[in-house]
C-alpha cells in the first residue's frame, strides 16, 4: 500500500503577524526596557532568530510587583465585579478577533502545528477569559462559603505567575483570567523560549484599555521566575511547569503566607480494555501522546493495553502512526510540529536512548525530518516494564511507552504506580467499568473514551507530585480568593 | 427654525426641511416581523398622552404562531453549548449598547422619565444581559452536582431547560423589566413567547430588532405587543407551553389566579405574579432562572 497520500503543502501565511526586532517588559501599562541580559527567541522549526527579548532582573520584577500592587490598591480591588467582568469580556473578544494572528505567532514561536494553535490553543484561551469574565460578579455563588468573620471571599492581592512553553497563550489565559476575575492583579512570566504571544497579549490589554498595572508581563528565564516567586509583596504564586521546579517553589514559599497552586508533570496511563472500540481507541492514544509533540503535562505517555488485544492494537497503532505528518508547523496538514527547543530535544533523545539501553523495543515510522530545526519522530517503546525509566519519568515528547495488563485490578495497580497523578484515560464500552476505574485512579482528570479534552468550565490539576490546586471551572476560583 | 419632534428628530416644515420616515412597529415571530394576523393595531402614546405610533395588537392566532415558532426553535437552542448561548447573550448586550441613544429615547418616551434616568435604565438593562450571559455555563455548576448516594453508583444532577416559556412582561418597566424577564428564560436554553407591556410596547419592538441582528436564532424569542389580559389566557391554556411567568399581571390577583388555574391543565411551571412590580435594579438572584429549569438525575452503576 502507498504509505501516505501526497498532499501539496498548505502553509498558513506569516504575513498576518508583525514580529518586532526587540521587545521590552510590560510594566504599569507600558513597554519598558529590561535591565537583565536580553535573550533571543527562535523559531524551533527553522532555528531562525525571531526577536531579541528583554530579561527582567530583580529590580524589574520589583517594579512590576509595585505596579501590580498600585493597580490593586487604587483601581482593581475597588472596582465592582461587573465592571471588572467587562474588561475580561473585552479581552476575550479581542483574542477572538485577533485569533489567527495569535495562532500563527504561537506556531512560529513554539513549533506546534497551526491546526492545533488555531483550533485549540487560541479559541480555548478566548473561551477561558469569556468564562471567568462571567464569574467576576458572581463570586458569592461560587460555593466557597463564608470566612470565619462572616465575610465573603476576597481577592488575595498580587499574583506572581510563571508559565511553561508548551501552551504559551493558553497557560497565560488559565493564569490571568481567574486571577483578574477574582479581583487580583498579576505579574506573569512567560517561558524564555516562547515569550511572543504573551507580549502580544500585553498589546491586547492596551487595546482593551485595561487599567495600567493590572497585568504586567516580565520576560526572562529561571532567575526572573525565582525573583518573582520569592518577592515579599507577592500574595499568590501560580506555577505550571516541571515537578522539580514546583518543589523548589514549595520550598521557597515555606514560612510565608503566600497562597500557592502548582500544575506540574505527569505520566498518565491510557488504559485500553479488550472491549474498547479499537479504531477509536487508536485515535485516542495517538492524540493522547502525539498532540502538541507530546509536550503536554497530561499526555497519555504510558499505554496500558489489555494483553488479549495488545498485538492487534499495536499493529493498528503503528499503521496509524505511519500516516502522521511531521514537519512545517505552519502547514495546515501537519500533525506533529517541531520540538520546542534544542534543550528539550536533547532530553527526549537521552531518555529514548536509555529506553533502548534498558531493553525496550523502539519503533518509529519512516519519516523525513527537516534538516534544520528541532525534530523528533513519533516513537513507541514496546516491552516496557514498570521499572524502566521511560515508564517512570516524564519525557515530554512524542514518545509512548507500551505496557500490558490482564485484569482491571492490575491496570489500576500499574496506572497508579507513579509519583505523579495528573490524568488518566480509560477505553472500554462498559460504563460501569469506566466508573470503577475512575474511582480507583489517583489522578485529577480521568478521560473515558476520549483524551486531552479541555474546557474553561472543567477543573484541571493533579494528585501527588503533579501539583496541587485546580485551574478551570468553579474550582479554579479557589486559588485566587481567601 | 425647526422644533424637535417626539421622535427626537427635527420636524419638517414648509420651508423644505426633510420630513422624517417613521418606523412601523410590528410583532416579532419566528425571526420575522409580521403585522398582527388580525389586522388590528392600537395607538400608543407617550407619558404626556401624545400619539407616538400604532402598535400591532397581537391576537390569539399570533400567540399560537409564536408558540409554534418557539417550539420549533427549542431543539436547536437547547442543544447549543452553554458557552455558545452565553456568547449570543453577550452579543445582544453588545448590539444593545451600540444602539444606546435609541433605547434611551424609547425609555424616555414610554416611561416618562428624565434622560438621565433613562440612561441609567438602559445601562442596567445592558449590564443585566451581560450578567446573564455569564450564567450560561455556570448555572449548572451552581445548582447541579454529584450526589453521594449510599451505593456503588455514579449519580449526577443537572439542570435542563423546561421548554417553551410564556412571559407576560412587566407593564411599567418597559425595557429593564422586559430584559430581566426574558434573559433568564432563554440563557438556560428555553425559548420564549413574550407579551410586552400594553401601554409601553415600543421598547420591546426595538429590543426585538436587536435580537434579530444578534445571532439569536429565529423563534428563540418571540415578542407580541398587546394585552396580557387578552393573550395571557390563551398562552396559559396552551398545551404546548411548558411554563409561564405572570409578572406582567402584577397587582391583578384575580387575573393571575385565573391564569394559574388555566396553567394547571398541563401543569405549567408558574412564576407567580407579585402584588406589585419588583425593583428591577435589584440583584435578581438565581430564582428567575431556576423557575424554568428541570433537574435531571442520571444514575449509573460502578463496577468491573
Amino acid at each position: 500500500m502507498p504509505d501516505i497520500f501526497e498532499y501539496a503543502p498548505a502553509p498558513e501565511s506569516r504575513g498576518i503577524v508583525d514580529i518586532k526586532p526587540s521587545y521590552g517588559l510590560f510594566i504599569g501599562g507600558d513597554f519598558v526596557e529590561g535591565h537583565g541580559t536580553s535573550f533571543k527567541t527562535v523559531n524551533p522549526a527553522t532555528e531562525e532568530v525571531l526577536a531579541e527579548v528583554a530579561e527582567a532582573d530583580a529590580a524589574d520584577v520589583d517594579a512590576a510587583v509595585a505596579a501590580a500592587r498600585a493597580a490593586y490598591d487604587s483601581v482593581w480591588s475597588r472596582m465592582p465585579g461587573r465592571e471588572r467582568a467587562k474588561y475580561l469580556f473585552r479581552i476575550a473578544r479581542i483574542l477572538q478577533e485577533r485569533g489567527r494572528e495569535l495562532a500563527v505567532l504561537e506556531s512560529i514561536d513554539n513549533g506546534k502545528p497551526i491546526k492545533e494553535s488555531r483550533d485549540v490553543d487560541v479559541p480555548t484561551a478566548a473561551a477561558h477569559f469569556f468564562y471567568y469574565a462571567g464569574w467576576a460578579d458572581k463570586l458569592e455563588h461560587a460555593g466557597l462559603g463564608r470566612r470565619q468573620d462572616g465575610s465573603v471571599p476576597r481577592p488575595l492581592g498580587v499574583a506572581g505567575q510563571v508559565i511553561p512553553w508548551n501552551f504559551p497563550l493558553l497557560m497565560l489565559a488559565w493564569k490571568i483570567a481567574p486571577a483578574l476575575a477574582c479581583g487580583n492583579t498579576v505579574v506573569l512570566k512567560p517561558a524564555e523560549t516562547t515569550p511572543l504571544t504573551a507580549l502580544l497579549f500585553a498589546e491586547i490589554c492596551q487595546q482593551a484599555d485595561l487599567p495600567p498595572g493590572v497585568v504586567n508581563i516580565v520576560t526572562g528565564a529561571g532567575a526572573t521566575g525565582q525573583a518573582l516567586v520569592a518577592h515579599p509583596d507577592v500574595d499568590k504564586v501560580a506555577f505550571t511547569g516541571s515537578t522539580e521546579v514546583g518543589k523548589a517553589i514549595a520550598r521557597a514559599v515555606a514560612g510565608t503566607s503566600k497562597k500557592v497552586t502548582l500544575e506540574l508533570g505527569g505520566k498518565a496511563a491510557n488504559i485500553v480494555f479488550d472491549d474498547a472500540p479499537i479504531d477509536q481507541a487508536v485515535e485516542g492514544v495517538v492524540n493522547g501522546i502525539f498532540f502538541n509533540q507530546g509536550h503536554v503535562c497530561c499526555a497519555g505517555s504510558r499505554l496500558l493495553v489489555q494483553e488479549s488485544v495488545a498485538e492487534e492494537f499495536l499493529a493498528r497503532l503503528k499503521r496509524r502512526m505511519g500516516t502522521l505528518r511531521v514537519g512545517d508547523p505552519l502547514d495546515k496538514n501537519t500533525d506533529i510540529g517541531a520540538i520546542n527547543s534544542a534543550e528539550q530535544l536533547a532530553k527526549i533523545r537521552e531518555l529514548s536512548a536509555i529506553g533502548e539501553a534498558e531493553g525496550a523495543g523502539r519503533w518509529s515510522p519512516a519519516c523525513d525530518l527537516p534538516a534544520t530545526g528541532y525534530w523528533f519522530p513519533p516513537t513507541i517503546f514496546t516491552g516496557v516494564s514498570q521499572a524502566h525509566r521511560i515508564a517512570r519519568e516524564e519525557i515530554f515528547g512524542p514518545v509512548l511507552s507500551v505496557l500490558t495488563f490482564r485484569t482491571p485490578a492490575e491496570a489500576v495497580e500499574k496506572a497508579n504506580n507513579t509519583p505523579f497523578g495528573l490524568s488518566a484515560g480509560v477505553w472500554t464500552e462498559k460504563g460501569s467499568r469506566i466508573l470503577f476505574m475512575a474511582d480507583r485512579l489517583r489522578a485529577g482528570v480521568v478521560w473515558a473514551n476520549t483524551f486531552n479534552k479541555f474546557d474553561p468550565a472543567s477543573p484541571f490539576g493533579g494528585y501527588q507530585e503533579s501539583g496541587y490546586g485546580r485551574e478551570g471551572g468553579r474550582h479554579g476560583l479557589e486559588g485566587y480568593l481567601r | 427654525m425647526s422644533a424637535i419632534n417626539k421622535h427626537g428628530r427635527k420636524r419638517g416644515d414648509a420651508r423644505g426641511e426633510r420630513i422624517d420616515v417613521r418606523k412601523t412597529y410590528k410583532l416579532y415571530i419566528g425571526g420575522a416581523f409580521p403585522r398582527s394576523e388580525s389586522g388590528h393595531s392600537y395607538a400608543v402614546a407617550d407619558r404626556t398622552g401624545t400619539f407616538v405610533a400604532n402598535a400591532a395588537l397581537a391576537s390569539r392566532k399570533d400567540a399560537r404562531d409564536a408558540v409554534l415558532a418557539a417550539r420549533k426553535a427549542f431543539g436547536g437552542w437547547s442543544g447549543r453549548t452553554a458557552y455558545n448561548r452565553g456568547q449570543v447573550l453577550y452579543r445582544i448586550a453588545e448590539v444593545m449598547e451600540d444602539r444606546r441613544p435609541q433605547f434611551v429615547q424609547a425609555v424616555v418616551q414610554s416611561e416618562g422619565v428624565s434622560v438621565d434616568a433613562a440612561e441609567g435604565v438602559v445601562d442596567e438593562a445592558v449590564d443585566r444581559l451581560v450578567w446573564y450571559a455569564g450564567w450560561a455555563d455556570k448555572v449548572a455548576q451552581v445548582v447541579g452536582g454529584a450526589n453521594p448516594v449510599a451505593g456503588p453508583f455514579f449519580n449526577l444532577s443537572s439542570p435542563e431547560p423546561t421548554g417553551v416559556v410564556a412571559v407576560l412582561a412587566p407593564q411599567e418597566s418597559s425595557l429593564l423589566g422586559l430584559v430581566s424577564a426574558v434573559a433568564p428564560v432563554v440563557v438556560t436554553g428555553n425559548t420564549a413567547v413574550v407579551v410586552s407591556s400594553y401601554e409601553r410596547p415600543l421598547p420591546a419592538v426595538t429590543f426585538a430588532e436587536v435580537l434579530a441582528t444578534s445571532d439569536v436564532p429565529a423563534g428563540v424569542v418571540n415578542i407580541l405587543t398587546g394585552s396580557a389580559a387578552t393573550i395571557g389566557p390563551w398562552l396559559a391554556a396552551h398545551m404546548d407551553v411548558n411554563a409561564i411567568d405572570l409578572v406582567g399581571v402584577a397587582g391583578d390577583a384575580a387575573l393571575a389566579t385565573d391564569l394559574e388555574v388555566a396553567a394547571a391543565d398541563n401543569l405549567k411551571r408558574v412564576r407567580r405574579a407579585p402584588a406589585t412590580e419588583p425593583d428591577w435594579s435589584a440583584d435578581p438572584g438565581l430564582e428567575p432562572m431556576t423557575a424554568f429549569l428541570e433537574v435531571k438525575t442520571v444514575w449509573h452503576p460502578i463496577g468491573v
